[in-house]
């Protein structure tokens, strides 16, 4: 068998066995209108002076900023030992293994995946994979709608807004209503979940609530009371959801410590580069009590007719491909590479190489603050973070793109992302890591002062 | 031949009524057409039931299917063994393979069900 693309004889061949004209009779039932026309691209190029072109428009980009841009994707250093065993061939097979008796090695990289994360987030049981982190915070709420036969999701203003527009898409069409619960709007826990507003939502009897989502650090970087969210969303009879970042984990109380049913995260800080737009990896994972009710892909060890140790793809029976409308997610594939990507970032470093990452980016934020507080800057928040804040200065987005001329580029304008929240208006969302540097931060710092002109903005 | 003491329906449930108790199963045909039961999902006790609703799932290694209640009525009662040792369905589907129990609310619905004769007809037709 030739493995050439098909000629047009070979077309005309087939269209002669099935009896039609033309390729696009195949498509007659589509109305016209809605079939795809022409795309608009212009003729194609040769290989030299594609190069040429694409190195001119990667150019564009701005590499050698002082960035101090978080919120949501975190650049880490990532040990070349990542990338190297990345690239390997076996990985890039087939990323479903259905068939264990010749997918031992991508089966047991997913095992130990799972294992990995759930050693992380202190929960039973690790889904393999999800697209990233706002999907897999969709699809909590959708287990815990499941798992309590309920129908209403609370949702914390202080989780990503992307994270909950994602969550409000998936909730469409199901008959599932979401609510906001509100951030306190001053005083100490100024920024974090408002636990007294929790506690009338969770109140309402006739409306009865399947889980509650706060996350851990919240979007503006501060710590959560998540042991008391916990409470009051399990007096309620909820499920309580933790949206988590996994590198904080090495030094914050994991989810499974503080009662949560469910976490759900961005992965793309273990290993993955910031890299635009994606590709990143949704981790999921829940008690043993969801085990039936957890989407995606589990992996489970077993022994083989010679009582050998064997891994094979497990608790199947759930998926799209089988259960159909039933199925527990219309998720039907994983971050098989990306996961892996996480597998080795995480095996290399280590449990105290991963608490050395996120305590030094705890200690250079520390360090930021200082540095910009000094420089004239007020915080918005008073409240503890981990490794993000969010500083106030006048008219944030004017500074925000005069720094990134002196090549500064100075965290995210929270009125880009909250244009409505008049409380945010003169926040910048500044974020350090264990990569960031004290030049960086004197960079940032100088150049804000100067800005600033000597003014304080408490 | 089934068990000549039990009501049947279409989608393989048995009823074995007593007063306006009825215990519900899954029959013999059924359990051996899922192959090895790892797993029952039944409802609380205290839910209310329409005939022909779902209660629960059934999930053997190769497929999950839904359990269809026979009859309208309350949950009594859920076969507590099932949750350690499902495979009691395969082994013992018209007796300790029990699902659960049901207070019948309306005994007009058991007309509706089939019989021993016309359930093994339509086994041996499958």
């Amino acid at each position: 068998m030739p493995y050439g693309p098909h000629t047009t004889a070979d077309r005309d061949r087939m269209l002669e066995a099935i009896g039609i004209a033309s390729v696009d009779e195949l498509f007659d039932d589509i109305p016209a209108t809605l079939r795809a026309s022409r795309l608009n691209l212009p003729e194609g190029l040769p290989e030299l002076e594609l190069m040429a072109h694409l190195q001119a428009l990667a150019g564009r980009n701005q590499t050698n900023l002082a960035s101090f841009l978080g919120a949501g994707a975190y650049r880490h250093f990532q040990p070349p030992v990542v990338d190297q065993l990345l690239l390997r061939g076996e990985w890039y097979t087939a990323y479903t293994p259905y068939q264990p008796e010749v997918s031992q090695g991508t089966l047991q990289s997913i095992y130990e995946y799972q294992s990995l994360l759930a050693e992380l987030v202190g929960l039973d049981v690790v889904s393999a994979s999800h697209y990233d982190g706002a999907a897999a915070t969709a699809e909590a709420a959708l287990m815990a709608c499941r798992a309590t036969g309920r129908h209403r999701i609370l949702v914390s203003h202080a989780v990503h807004r992307h994270y909950r527009e994602t969550l409000a898409t998936y909730l469409l069409g199901g008959d599932l209503e979401l609510d906001e619960i509100p951030v306190v709007g001053a005083g100490p826990a100024a920024g974090t979940t408002d636990l007294a507003a929790l506690e009338t939502l969770l109140a309402q009897a006739d409306r009865p609530v399947a889980g509650v989502l706060a996350g851990q650090p919240n979007f503006y970087g501060l710590l959560e009371p998540m042991a008391e969210i916990g409470r009051l969303t399990h007096l309620s009879g909820a499920l309580f959801v933790a949206v988590i970042e996994p590198v904080s984990l090495a030094v914050l109380a994991p989810p499974g410590d503080y009662g949560a049913d469910i976490a759900a995260g961005e992965g793309q800080s273990l290993g993955i580069p910031t890299q635009y737009g994606g590709p990143y990896l949704g981790i999921l994972a829940s008690t043993d009590a969801l085990v039936r009710q957890i989407p995606g892909r589990l992996v489970g060890m077993t022994t083989d007719l010679d009582g050998q140790r064997a891994f094979v793809m497990t608790m199947r029976a759930r998926e799209q491909d089988i259960r159909r409308e039933r199925a527990a997610s219309n998720i039907c594939t994983n971050q098989a590479l990306l996961a892996l990507a996480a597998s080795i970032y995480l095996a290399t470093l280590g449990p105290h190489g991963l608490r050395d990452v996120a305590a030094l980016g705890a200690a250079r934020a520390a360090e930021l603050e200082a540095a910009l507080i000094a420089a004239g800057a007020g915080r918005l928040h008073p409240g503890p973070y981990l490794n993000e804040f969010v500083i106030r200065v006048p008219d944030a987005r004017a500074v925000h793109e005069r720094l990134l001329g002196d090549g500064v580029l100075a965290g995210l304008v929270l009125a880009d992302i909250e244009p409505d929240d008049p409380a945010l208006a003169d926040g910048l969302l500044v974020c350090a890591t264990e990569v960031t540097t004290s030049a960086e931060i004197e960079r940032f710092a100088t150049a804000l002062q100067a800005e600033l002109g000597g003014a304080r903005w408490a | 031949m089934v068990p000549q003491d039990l009501h049947y329906t279409k989608d393989h449930e048995w009823v074995r009524l007593s007063g306006d108790e009825a215990t519900v199963g899954i029959t013999k045909f059924a359990a051996d057409q899922l192959g090895d039961i790892v797993f029952v999902e039944l409802p609380v006790v205290g839910k209310t039931l329409a005939a022909a609703a779902t209660f629960g799932v059934v999930e053997s290694v190769k497929a999950v299917s839904d359990l269809f209640s026979p009859l309208s009525g309350e949950v009594t009662e859920v076969n507590p063994t099932l949750a350690g040792q499902p495979e009691l369905v395969n082994s013992d589907p018209f007796g300790a393979g029990w699902m659960l129990k049901l207070k019948v609310s309306d005994a007009g619905e058991l007309a509706a069900l089939l019989d021993p004769a016309a359930y093994d007809q339509l086994i041996a037709e499958a």
